[in-house]
Order: C-alpha cells, then sequence, then structure tokens
C-alpha cells in the first residue's frame, strides 16, 4: 500500500518545466489553415476551377461540395478536442451529421445519374481512390504527428476522426480534379479510400498506444 | 465551437466521477488550478502538494470501480503517472478536476479490462492440492522469522544494521551506505560475516 507515496517521492524529481499545449480549438484551426490552402493552391493550379465553378449553379452540388468541407472540417475539430483529456467524448459525433449529408447528397446524385441512363460507373476511375488515399495519407500523418504531442486518451477514436477529416478534406479538393457527378463506383471507391485511410491510422495509433506501453 | 458539447462534457455524469460531489478534495494553500500552473513551470513542492492531495480522491474513485486492493493502488498509480505524462495538456483557466477525472476514469476502465483478462486467464493457487514424492516435503512449512529474530541478537549492531538494509528492506549497496554513513565496501565485509554467522546458528534447523 505503500506505492503512493513512493510514487509521488519519484515524479516530484522528475519533474520539469512544460511548454503547455495550445487550445485544440487554436491547433485544429492552424492546422485546417494549411491543409486547406495547401488544397485550393493544387486546385487552382493543377485543377479545372471553371469546370467546378459551372457546377456551382447546381444547388444539390452546393449541397454536397459544402458538406464534404464540414466533415472534413468538423472531423478534425473533433479530433484536436478529444486530443485533450478534459474535452467531452461527444465531439466525436460532431462530424456524424454533415458525412450524413454529404453520403445521401453523393447517393442521390449517383441515383439520378443512374436514372437518366448513366451507368453504375460512368467517368469513374480508380484516379479518385488514388487521389483520395495518396493524398490523405500524408495528410492524416500530419494530423496524427499534430495529435501525437496531446497524447490522447483515446487514440483509436482520436485517429479515425482524424483519418475521416483527412480524407473528406481530400475529398473535397478532388472536386476540382473530377468535373462530372459522381456515380456509385465513384462513391465506393471515396468509401474504400476513407476506409483505407481510417484503418490504417487506428492501427498506426494502437502500435504507437502498445509500445507506449 | 469550443463552448458547445465541450463545456456539457466537462461536468462528470457517471459512475466513478459521481463520487465527486461527496468528496470534494481540497489543497492545503492554493487552489489546484494555481498548483497545476507553477507545476506546467516546474515547481516541485506545488507537485508534492498536488499530488498528495489529490491521492484520496484518486482512491475513492478507484475504489467504487475495483474490487482488489492491489487494483486499486495500482489504478492509483497508473493515474499518477499519466497525469505526470499529460501534465502539458491542462490548459490554465479551465477547472483542473474534470481534466484529472476525465485521465482517472480512463486508466480506472484499463485497470477493470486488466483484472478481468487476468481472472479469466489466472487461477489462485491451490496448496493443498500438491503432494510430494517424500512424506516430509508434505508438511506445511510456514516460515517463522522468531527463529531469525532472536539469532539477530548474536551479531554485531553493524552487521545487524547490514543484514537489515541489504537483506530485510532490499537496499542497494550505494543506499544502504548513504542510509547508514557505514561504507559500501564495510557493509558488504558485514554482510557477509552476518550471513554466516546466520547459517552457523539457523543452519540445523533449514
Amino acid at each position: 500500500m505503500n506505492g503512493a507515496p513512493e510514487m509521488i517521492e519519484t515524479l516530484v524529481r522528475d519533474l520539469r518545466p512544460v511548454r503547455r499545449l495550445a487550445p485544440p480549438f487554436v491547433r485544429a484551426t492552424l492546422w485546417l489553415l494549411f491543409v486547406i490552402a495547401l488544397a485550393l493552391a493544387a486546385g487552382f493550379t493543377l485543377g479545372q476551377p471553371v469546370a467546378l465553378w459551372h457546377r456551382l449553379a447546381s444547388p444539390a452540388f452546393v449541397v454536397e461540395f459544402a458538406a464534404t468541407w464540414l466533415t472534413g472540417v468538423s472531423a478534425a475539430f473533433a479530433a484536436f478536442q478529444l486530443s485533450v483529456p478534459d474535452r467531452s467524448r461527444n465531439w466525436a459525433f460532431v462530424p456524424m451529421a454533415p458525412l450524413a449529408v454529404w453520403l445521401t447528397a453523393s447517393g442521390s446524385q449517383c441515383w439520378r445519374a443512374l436514372s437518366a441512363g448513366g451507368g453504375w460507373g460512368q467517368g469513374a476511375e480508380p484516379s479518385c481512390f488514388i487521389f483520395v488515399a495518396g493524398a490523405g495519407a500524408p495528410i492524416t500523418l500530419s494530423l496524427l504527428l499534430a495529435l501525437r504531442r496531446a497524447a490522447p486518451l483515446e487514440p483509436v477514436r482520436t485517429a479515425l476522426l482524424g483519418a475521416l477529416g483527412a480524407a473528406a478534406l481530400c475529398a473535397a479538393a478532388l472536386q476540382f480534379f473530377h468535373p462530372f457527378d459522381v456515380t456509385f463506383l465513384d462513391l465506393g471507391f471515396h468509401a474504400a479510400a476513407v476506409a483505407l485511410l481510417a484503418g490504417l491510422a487506428a492501427l498506426l495509433a494502437r502500435t504507437t498506444r502498445t509500445r507506449r506501453g | 465551437m469550443t463552448q458547445g458539447p465541450d463545456r456539457a462534457g466537462a461536468a462528470p455524469k457517471s459512475g466513478a466521477a459521481s463520487s465527486m460531489e461527496a468528496v470534494p478534495p481540497s489543497p492545503q494553500d492554493g487552489s489546484f488550478e494555481s498548483l497545476m500552473v507553477r507545476v506546467q513551470d516546474g515547481d516541485a513542492r506545488a507537485y508534492k502538494r498536488l499530488l498528495e492531495s489529490v491521492v484520496p480522491l484518486l482512491r475513492s474513485l478507484s475504489l467504487r470501480a475495483l474490487r482488489h486492493p492491489h487494483d486499486v493502488e495500482d489504478a492509483v498509480q497508473d493515474i499518477l503517472l499519466t497525469l505526470h505524462r499529460v501534465r502539458h495538456t491542462y490548459e490554465p483557466g479551465r477547472p483542473f478536476l474534470p481534466w484529472l477525472i476525465a485521465i482517472s476514469r480512463r486508466r480506472i476502465i484499463d485497470r477493470q479490462r486488466q483484472a478481468g483478462r487476468e481472472r479469466r486467464r489466472e487461477a489462485a493457487f491451490a496448496a493443498e492440492a500438491e503432494t510430494f514424492r517424500s512424506p516430509a516435503a508434505n508438511n506445511p512449512v510456514v516460515f517463522d522469522d522468531s527463529d531469525l529474530m532472536a539469532a539477530m541478537v548474536n551479531l554485531t549492531p553493524t552487521e545487524r544494521r547490514a543484514i537489515e538494509l541489504l537483506k530485510l528492506r532490499e537496499l542497494s549497496l550505494k543506499e544502504a551506505s548513504a542510509l547508514s554513513g557505514v561504507s559500501a565496501t564495510a557493509l558488504k565485509v558485514a554482510v557477509h560475516r552476518a550471513m554466516r554467522r546466520l547459517r552457523g546458528l539457523l543452519g540445523g534447523q533449514s
């Protein structure tokens, strides 16, 4: 029963000043500014911004586009909030609403394309998958690095949210390069890319936690 | 955005955390928040005071969720270690206890899971089921330290001190030397002689 006093002595001896972590809101904003600036820069220089501008005339597309951005931003905010101990775990549910809107809007667009005589996968290319997974991986990694210093109590849930955020932001940026409506096959590619990123992030978080003991 | 679910989650709701209302701990001087800010700046005295003030709370939180005393003690130590590791995540200006309780709840759940796993995997050792070929070996022998204590009277004070520090308290030579003021070499010689004499005195019984 004498463990705690001895441990206190040891911890007190080991005490060093620490650099305080900035509030999660500030850290999330900084990270998002960096990623969104990168996505917009790539979209405007390498993508087809004019085609995107024309598609924005359709209200259904505007809803989908906005929901994609919102999913990315809210998932990133949620991940940063969960990375410190005393924030509500309910933050994990915040991105679910825009995610539902995003999936519904994409799904209904697919349905319309299918009803209009388009095939299940017309215009769909594996390049979408490669784009979301390829661009999402370094972004997820940068987010996990940013979250690492915070030492989240639930690393797996935090990493899953982070990966969802990164993948959604990439899917939003993809609209610059993907000037046509999504099909079911596209949606499948998106889902696979998000699942792949989320799985890798969770695996990474679990490994890190095991190593830390 | 930080004000929404964030504030709602700051108040502990269930199980272990609800004991907070019942036992509001208070440090001897200064609030937890001001102590924690000093801890982040490296103030060891503030740290000692803070940790000593929260241990009873951590123990009562753990007691509500864990049955075995050693699990409770392990959970308290886990929480203290985590607090130490993540002390940079405390945000000055926010209440300290919700931060601490969030850490505690997580560590207590981890400990519950580990205890559950251990119970499923391990069974208590049943000594009575064990029988040996030699009849003498089947007699239960309980170590009786009264013989050892009686034999220790025959040692010189230095030898007795050496046995006490190095063998009974299992300190290192360096620690024992610092504590007794006797050099490490002298302690080594004393413990060697004492062991030889004790072996002689107790040898017939073992």
